[in-house]
């Protein structure tokens, strides 16, 4: 029964992908860059919480330290353009490689804590990058690095005139990373994630290597925050410690998470969708400087979903389908034959 | 010798404003086991309050205090009632995100309403005076709000130990269904338990405005210090928060006068993960 | 060499000693019984052979392996498989998933360990709760599922804690029968129970423990008339009515 129903949720994936593909042709879509750039957005902040989603919902270790994966990445990218002289790519993969070994040898200790000294662990984590990058010089410090005018293309992933081949770069992004997340999930190591998640002792009495598994996951999940974070870089032409490296940042990759439903495979493109066009429309109508009103709203729904929902948007899709499904089955065995 | 000894009192006393705070957040977390993200902003409330009534009725720190920690009191038990109360069944860390919301939302409408304005109270009866001992210049709100902020720490402990209110919570804490089948309400234990906290950050902020400027921003960092201060005291113990509060003041104080301002926090966090390295539980934790 | 050689295994938390110079073999194919009053340390010796507690004395071998200070996670991996007092299962799964975890550890490929756990699902009668979530499962059922998972691991040892506790006594008939019939399978059990009923039949060897000390080892048709046990554990009329039912094995 399992293998069905992969093949089937496959399909219509496959066919979403495609119809993302087709999403710049329409007229409305070619021509409003606001619309394209929360396109950007949507895809960037889906796949970014995506690979958050390895570590802390899938396998249950909540870290509020992304933002330093995703800021590591970004001065990996940024410091090859901006110090070096050259196109990103080489600076994407030893910063994502960077981020990967800084998780693993940063999360290795932490992972003795439990429940809320792990998440205060994290938090303490990225103050401690925060501040040590600004005052890094090789990194310029709290100047942050600004992008001088490159050639337009692929080679330098830049392009200043239209935001369409950012669109099909994040969309690559997020096509690679779910791509991954999902062979995860069904496969045995998805597996051992939710063991660990559910009951790490249970998993252990099964011969799982839990601190293995953990391990794992992080440097996996920060390696890809950091290829985030080399596309964020690029697509905003510069980069200092506070937009990256901040607890911000890092709650946001949580809360699309979680809006969505951590652990599940559709939660941080569901959260992503619903968060994003609303914090982007609530800033151009309310934001204002210093109005904060935006954030009143964005403060106001997170503690509904919060009390009302936690589970997410998975979490109510699961609900209304179990409720028709016994819906369903109430009805049949009141249907007059079975008398 | 004189400077080490200046920057070690201006430490400690910046450490019991710290341990005020963090006691509040060490009864919450030792009580419900919820990490409370809108602490800093319940002390950003506190300060406002007692900002406005100095600024605008001419009403004392010194007397304020009253009424900001009482309006924390209720916003404690607000805060549970509405929001607190129905995480708590949900996933563990509902209320955390929760409150990270409320947090967000109670420093925004401040900024809406009060703009990002640093603010101080130029006119209280302490502002600007000094005992000076010897060599040692001590700032008298800074001196007066740390001894009373102390004195308010002991006074929570003494009410958690040794009244039956506070063998209620302890009880409470430790095994809440038993704590009501000994026919203790404890929905009433959390939210006081709540509402205390809110004392402890109310009556804090109330003091500060004196010496230290209101803004929006203000609770973040605090609410930081003081997550690490109670973890590194350990789960429900408030001496342990006591103790950590007071020795992040110090590493704040010291290693901002003798290493570098900026390092003043690298240190602190810093120190919170040498500590639990050795400790997973915290100094005191149970 | 037996399957599992336990030596002088002590285990102390602070001034309570709880396990006491512990030692005896079990025979590969064998089922052997621990019992004893509750707070004899037989839990505890259990997590000191796993690997959950670290012995403060003495060593365990497992397959010839010294396998006294390992974790849990290699201990499980080289065959000793346990199940916990207090049912463990991972409750937001289904019951499928729970037992495919088991065998993902001999088989990695997805459909060869989906075979393996089918054929687990078929032998411990979990087929009609297939999808249904661990955590809803009624006690018997959770029990089963444990062992179910434990089996995918193909153990070479099973030890199983009090898996017949909270049972219905059909229930313990059925879980009896499983043993049985794993017990065919080559599966080695080390079983800590306290319904003799179901354990005294089946057992070649019982180990008694009381206070941390292993105070008999031998058949069941001896232990339950040995003094020693009879004072510590049975009392005398239960002893008499275990003789009666002729409640230990009529083979050797």
């Amino acid at each position: 029964m399992k293998n069905k129903q992969i093949k089937k949720l496959d399909i219509y994936w496959f066919i979403f992908i495609i119809i993302l593909f087709a999403i710049p042709l329409i007229p409305q879509v070619a021509g409003n860059t606001f619309i394209q750039h929360i396109l950007v957005l949507v895809l960037l902040y889906a796949s970014m919480s995506q690979a958050w989603n390895i570590i802390g919902g899938y396998c249950g270790q909540v870290s509020f330290g992304h933002s330093v994966f995703f800021g590591i990445g970004a001065y990996g990218a940024g410091m090859a353009v901006v110090k070096f002289g050259i196109a990103p790519w080489p600076g994407v993969l030893i910063g994502a490689l960077a981020a990967m070994v800084v998780a693993v040898l940063i999360s290795y200790p932490c992972f003795k804590l439990k429940g809320h000294y792990f998440a205060i662990a994290t938090f303490a984590i990225v103050e401690i990058f925060n501040r040590l990058f600004m005052v890094w010089y090789w990194v310029e410090g709290a100047l942050g690095l600004d992008y001088p005018l490159v050639e337009e293309g692929w080679k330098n992933f830049m392009w200043y005139e239209t935001k369409i081949p950012y669109y099909y770069g994040a969309l690559i992004l997020f096509v690679i990373i779910f791509g991954l997340v999902r062979f995860i999930e069904i496969n045995r190591f998805g597996f051992y994630l939710q063991a660990v998640r559910e009951d790490q002792e249970t998993a252990e009495s099964t011969g799982i290597n839990s601190t293995l598994v953990k391990l794992m996951a992080m440097g996996l999940s920060a390696f890809l925050a950091a290829l985030c974070g080399a596309f964020f870089v690029q697509y905003s032409l510069r980069v200092d410690p506070p937009m990256v490296m901040c607890l911000s940042i890092s709650m946001t990759f949580v809360l699309v998470t979680i809006l969505g439903g951590t652990g599940t495979f559709l939660g941080p493109l569901l959260g992503a969708m619903i968060l994003i066009p609303l914090q982007e429309y609530t800033r151009v109508l309310w934001g204002g400087l210093g109005s904060g009103i935006d954030l009143i709203v964005f403060g106001i729904l997170i503690v509904l979903i919060m009390v009302r929902q936690p589970k997410g948007i998975m979490g109510m899709i699961n609900e209304i389908t179990k409720y028709l499904k016994t819906r369903k089955s109430n009805l049949d065995s009141e249907s007059p034959e079975k008398v | 010798m004189t400077m080490f000894l200046q920057v070690t009192i201006d430490g400690l006393l910046t450490g019991m404003i710290y341990a005020l705070v963090a006691s509040g957040l060490s009864l919450i977390w030792g009580v419900m086991d919820v990490l409370n993200f809108a602490h800093g902003e319940f002390l950003m409330v506190g300060m406002y309050v007692s900002y406005w009534l100095g600024f605008l009725m001419d009403i004392d720190p010194l007397i304020s205090w009253i009424a900001s920690g009482a309006f924390c009191f209720i916003i404690g038990i607000l805060t549970y009632k509405l929001i607190i109360h129905h995480c708590l069944s949900g996933p563990p860390l509902s209320a955390l995100l929760a409150t990270f919301g409320l947090a967000m939302v109670l420093k925004n409408v401040a900024l809406n309403r009060f703009s990002p304005n640093f603010r101080i109270l130029t006119h209280t009866i302490l502002g600007g005076k000094r005992i000076i001992l010897g060599d040692l210049v001590l700032a008298l709100p800074q001196l007066v709000a740390g001894i009373f902020a102390l004195i308010i720490v002991f006074i929570i402990y003494f009410i958690i130990k040794r009244t039956r209110l506070g063998w209620a919570i302890q009880a409470t804490a430790m095994d809440k269904e038993s704590a009501e089948l000994m026919g203790i309400k404890t929905e009433w234990i959390f939210a006081l338990v709540f509402g205390l906290g809110g004392i402890c950050v109310g009556i804090a902020g109330g003091l500060l405005p004196s010496y230290l400027a209101v803004h929006p921003e203000v609770g973040g960092l605090f609410s930081l210090i003081a997550f690490v201060a109670v973890a590194m005291g350990g789960f429900g113990s408030i001496p342990g928060a006591l103790v950590a509060a007071l020795c992040i003041g110090l590493a704040e104080s010291l290693g901002g006068f003798y290493i570098a301002p900026v390092f003043k926090y690298v240190i602190v966090f810093g120190l919170y993960l040498v500590v639990v390295m050795f400790r997973p539980k915290g100094l005191f934790g149970w | 060499m037996a399957l599992l050689e336990v030596k002088g295994i002590s285990k102390n938390f602070g001034s309570l000693l709880a396990n006491n110079d512990v030692s005896f073999d079990v025979k590969e194919g064998s089922i052997v019984g621990l019992i004893g009053p509750n707070g004899a340390g037989k839990t505890t010796l259990f997590n000191c052979i796993t690997g959950i507690y670290k012995a403060s004395k003495g060593n365990v071998k497992f397959l010839g392996n010294d396998i006294t200070n390992l974790p849990p996670y290699r201990v499980a991996r080289l065959g000793a498989v346990r199940t916990f007092q207090i049912v463990h299962t991972l409750k937001e799964m289904s019951v499928f998933n729970n037992i495919i975890i088991g065998a993902y550890l001999r088989e990695s490929n997805s459909e060869k360990a989906a075979k393996i756990a089918e054929d687990c699902l078929d032998i411990c009668f979990l087929k009609e709760v297939r999808n249904k979530r661990a955590g809803d499962l009624t006690i018997g059922l959770k029990k089963r599922l444990e062992l179910a998972r434990a089996l995918a691991t193909a153990p070479k040892l099973l030890m199983l804690d009090e898996c017949m506790a909270g049972l219905t006594s059909t229930e313990v008939k059925e879980s009896v029968e499983l043993i049985k019939n794993l017990k065919i399978k080559g599966i080695t059990f080390l079983i800590v129970e306290h319904i003799m009923e179901a354990i005294m039949p089946i057992a070649d060897k019982i180990v008694v423990l009381d206070s941390g000390i292993k105070i008999a080892e031998d058949k069941p048709e001896i232990i339950i008339r040995d003094k020693r046990v009879i004072e510590a554990y049975f009392g005398q009329k239960f002893s008499k009515r275990l003789q009666q039912k002729g409640g230990a094995k009529t083979n050797g």
